[in-house]
């Protein structure tokens, strides 16, 4: 008999604790899939975030970190710039990257931290139960939106990937999304392309997937995809967003 | 015999060098084999206010480097003569530089040396080193520390800044000239 | 070796590089700024590793990630700077990973100012962050034992796999003293051994991780770490004390640059015939009780001089108890007490004793 399908060498055999319908457990797999496909397992160290990743570091099949709320591209960088020679990426979520860990994630990136930052932008809270996100969308409920996000006091939805694009540090910077089949398949190129950047020590790299929540959207998977789909897909729009082939070198030079 | 357990408040504006002056001192005396401490005043006042270090020189460990009563005050502007002037201890040592502090000190109690040190150190070389004619002063007033070795250690200090050796190592000198002179002068 | 004078942060810096560590994680803050500029400068020589981290909160977590994929790693910081790195000591406490971190302590609370101050001595060896956890706390009143002080907190951090902190105040870290180096490298190097993330590479998943959603099992973590605590506080409790070999009536508990100020009053009231000692914590934390509580035995009275509104003196009580005879002379805000002011402090409690001058000798202050 031929063997068509078999868990990933980058994943442990452990079942997950995530929500049925949640798309943590796809983007895991396409994260081991991308280690074992590039035979780095055996000297990548990954970072779980808190919220509802935070027990990434029981999936993953190779060293990991547990990292305080948000401060996971701290503790990445620490790493990366004491032994050079690992593979150092974070798995975190919209709380603990766009909002706690704002200012990590944009000096890592900015400081050009050779290290591969992988970003489930679901919308929502999950972990703590359903409360508003950076990246909620207008209207959208949630626990501490009960009447909808109204964006004159929260503001409009964090768009990560374009913010870190936007920096002038040579970066790849992509956003992939969960919602068909198709998209999970160029996703997991993203993520692959981000992890060769590192391994090629040429530059940061994130990539942003968009993830659905059933449990604390209160939709069935299929409602979720199609919500994605309407909602977050054009104010999100996929894509690579910037890469290091692009970067012109700026020749400013303050020395005096 | 000469007094090597002694605390000096070397005092100015921020530029002028006194922070310098303190660390030759400190210098010269930590290589005679002497237990030393430079404290700075640090912060914002530092910055075009007045900055001034305490400089302790003993013959055994220094125990508090912080001195509210020091025994030698060298002072380049008015204020420092104003706030710290009062504060040296009975007996001790003030000097002045006259050239930029128009008042005088009203310490009956302790010897009172003036010293138009920009104009000397302008006179030898660059006004610019007036710290040096005042270090100079004090050196050879208290013969705490050896002269020569004060002057190897402002060639250190100037290494690479060769060119300024030569008006520094004069300042220096006029300065000790003056404190030698002094010294000899019975009050 | 020879001498050299170099300033308390500059030295500080240096004694890292000769403890063999070169990965240094930091944020600007005065006055332990000259710390992270002199590592800049010096680092790459070694062939270390700088990074000025975006804030406290991130160089902390930096160290965090350093210290757990198995280097040597040092952060400095002073007061509020401190207070934004507590969280992720609680973390690497929890974790027990060896970090050093160097408190140039500045006045409070809130913004406070930039001068000396001890005002952060509960924080330290207290209350450092959430949770039940402890940091060993070494206190120089030197620059040379800030050296000697930050050399053996590497060593005690890798022991014990425990953060260390080294704490002085602002004037320890501008002050020049002259200071001698051991030669570089001292110590063995860091033994990643059995614990720190280098890649699985033959061998099973490693994980660094303090979350433990099980009460039983992170009960268990923390009876381990308590067993931990208690071996360091058998072993590691060390302290100086200043003229307790003869008799004296008052016996002074200082720390740090304060018991420097201490000492040259003590030495002009013995001119005086005044019979003061001196007792010094090096380590607040684990805080040497039995030695104070011999050391006051000999003393009528205590009197506890430090520039906080009175901190250690919770130590000096709880190793006292509540019946002993115990003054406190604090300063705070950047004031910093004039070896005059302590001197009329300790004639105070002198004078509560009873006690007379035992030698001849003019008292200048009756």
């Amino acid at each position: 008999m031929r063997k068509v399908f078999a868990s990933t060498a980058g994943l442990t055999d452990r079942p997950t604790h995530y929500c049925p319908g949640c798309t943590h457990g796809i983007i895991h797999r396409m994260v081991g899939e991308v280690i074992e496909d590039l035979g780095i397992r055996e000297r990548t160290v990954g970072i779980a975030p808190v919220g509802c990743s935070v027990l990434a570091y029981e999936y993953f099949n190779c060293d990991m970190f547990e990292a305080s709320h948000g401060r996971a591209p701290a503790v990445a960088t620490g790493a990366k710039r004491a032994r050079p020679d690992i593979i150092v990426f974070s798995y975190q979520g919209d709380g603990d990257l766009a909002s706690i860990g704002m200012g990590e994630i944009i000096h890592t990136a900015n400081r050009g931290e050779k290290v591969t930052v992988i970003f489930v932008n679901n919308a929502i809270y999950g972990m703590t139960g359903g409360q508003l996100a950076p990246t909620t969308m207008p209207g959208q409920y949630s626990t501490t939106t009960p009447r909808g996000r109204d964006v004159r006091d929260c503001g409009y939805p964090v768009k990560m990937a374009e913010i870190i694009a936007q920096l002038t540090t040579p970066a790849f910077v992509a956003r992939g999304s969960t919602h068909t089949p198709r998209e999970i398949i160029a996703t997991k190129a993203l993520i692959k392309k981000a992890f060769e950047y590192q391994v090629a020590g040429t530059c940061f790299s994130l990539v942003e997937v968009l993830s659905i929540c059933p449990t604390n959207w209160g939709l069935s998977v299929r409602e979720s995809e199609k919500w994605l789909e309407r909602e977050m897909l054009p104010y999100y729009p996929l894509g690579v967003k910037k890469r290091p082939e692009d970067f012109a070198e700026v020749s400013a030079d303050a020395k005096h | 015999m000469p007094n090597t357990d002694t605390e000096v408040l070397m005092a100015g504006f921020g530029g002028q060098g006194m922070l310098l002056s303190g660390k030759i001192l400190a210098y010269a005396a930590m290589y005679q084999g002497l237990e030393v401490s430079w404290l700075p005043s640090y912060g914002p006042e530092m910055r075009g206010g007045t900055a001034n270090v305490t400089v302790c020189i003993s013959e055994k460990q220094v125990a508090s480097p912080y001195i509210a009563q020091p025994r030698a005050l060298l002072t380049m502007n008015q204020p420092s003569l104003e706030k710290f002037g009062p504060r040296v201890r009975p007996g001790g040592l003030i000097i002045i530089n006259s050239s930029l502090v128009p008042i005088k000190s009203d310490r009956a109690d302790c010897r009172v040396i003036y010293v138009a040190a920009n104009d000397l150190a302008a006179k030898v070389g660059t006004g610019r080193a007036a710290n040096l004619v005042m270090l100079g002063v004090y050196v050879g007033l208290s013969g705490v520390v050896d002269a020569k070795v004060t002057e190897k250690i402002i060639e250190k200090e100037f290494s690479d800044k060769v060119k300024f050796i030569p008006a520094n190592v004069a300042a220096f000198r006029a300065g000790l000239e003056e404190g030698v002179n002094a010294r000899a002068t019975n009050r | 070796m020879a001498k050299v004078l170099m300033k308390g942060n500059e030295a500080i810096g240096e004694a890292a590089i000769r403890a063999g560590c070169v990965h240094f994680f930091g944020y600007p803050i005065t006055p332990q700024s000259e710390v992270p500029e002199y590592l800049a400068k010096r680092l790459p020589e070694v062939g270390g590793k700088f990074v000025q981290a975006e804030s406290e909160v991130a160089a902390s977590n930096m160290i965090y990630g350093a210290a757990g994929v198995g280097v040597r790693v040092l952060t400095t910081s002073s007061s509020p700077g401190i207070s934004l790195m507590s969280e992720a000591l609680s973390y690497i406490a929890a974790c027990e990973l060896p970090v050093v971190v160097v408190n140039v302590m500045r006045s409070g609370p809130g913004l406070g100012g930039i001068l000396p101050a001890q005002s952060d001595y509960l924080h330290a060896t207290k209350g450092t962050a959430h949770g039940d956890f402890k940091m060993i706390v070494l206190a120089p009143a030197s620059v040379q034992e800030a050296v000697n002080l930050v050399i053996l907190a590497f060593e005690l951090a890798e022991k014990y796999l425990n953060p260390v902190m080294v704490i002085g105040d602002g004037m320890i870290g501008q002050m020049m003293e002259p200071v001698e180096f051991p030669v570089e490298g001292v110590g063995k190097p860091l033994d990643p051994g059995n614990w720190a993330l280098t890649g699985c590479k033959g061998r099973g998943k490693r994980i660094i991780n303090s979350l433990y959603l099980d009460p039983e099992i992170c009960y268990r973590h923390n009876l381990k770490l308590t067993a931990k605590y208690e071996e360091i506080r058998k072993a590691e409790q060390r302290f100086d004390t200043y003229n307790t070999d003869g008799p004296y009536d008052l016996l002074v508990t200082a720390f740090g640059m304060t018991s420097r100020i201490a000492r040259t009053a003590i030495d002009e009231l013995a001119q005086e015939g005044q019979r003061v000692a001196l007792f010094r914590p090096i380590t607040l934390n684990p805080f040497p009780y039995e030695a104070l509580r011999a050391a006051a035995s000999k003393a009528k009275r205590v009197l506890d001089l430090e520039m906080n509104m009175g901190q250690m003196l919770q130590d000096v009580r709880m190793a006292l108890g509540p019946d002993a005879a115990i003054d406190f002379f604090g300063t705070a805000g950047g004031v910093v007490p004039s070896p005059d002011q302590c001197r009329e402090k300790m004639l105070e409690s002198i004078s509560k004793t009873g006690s007379r001058p035992k030698a001849k000798g003019a008292r200048r202050n009756p």
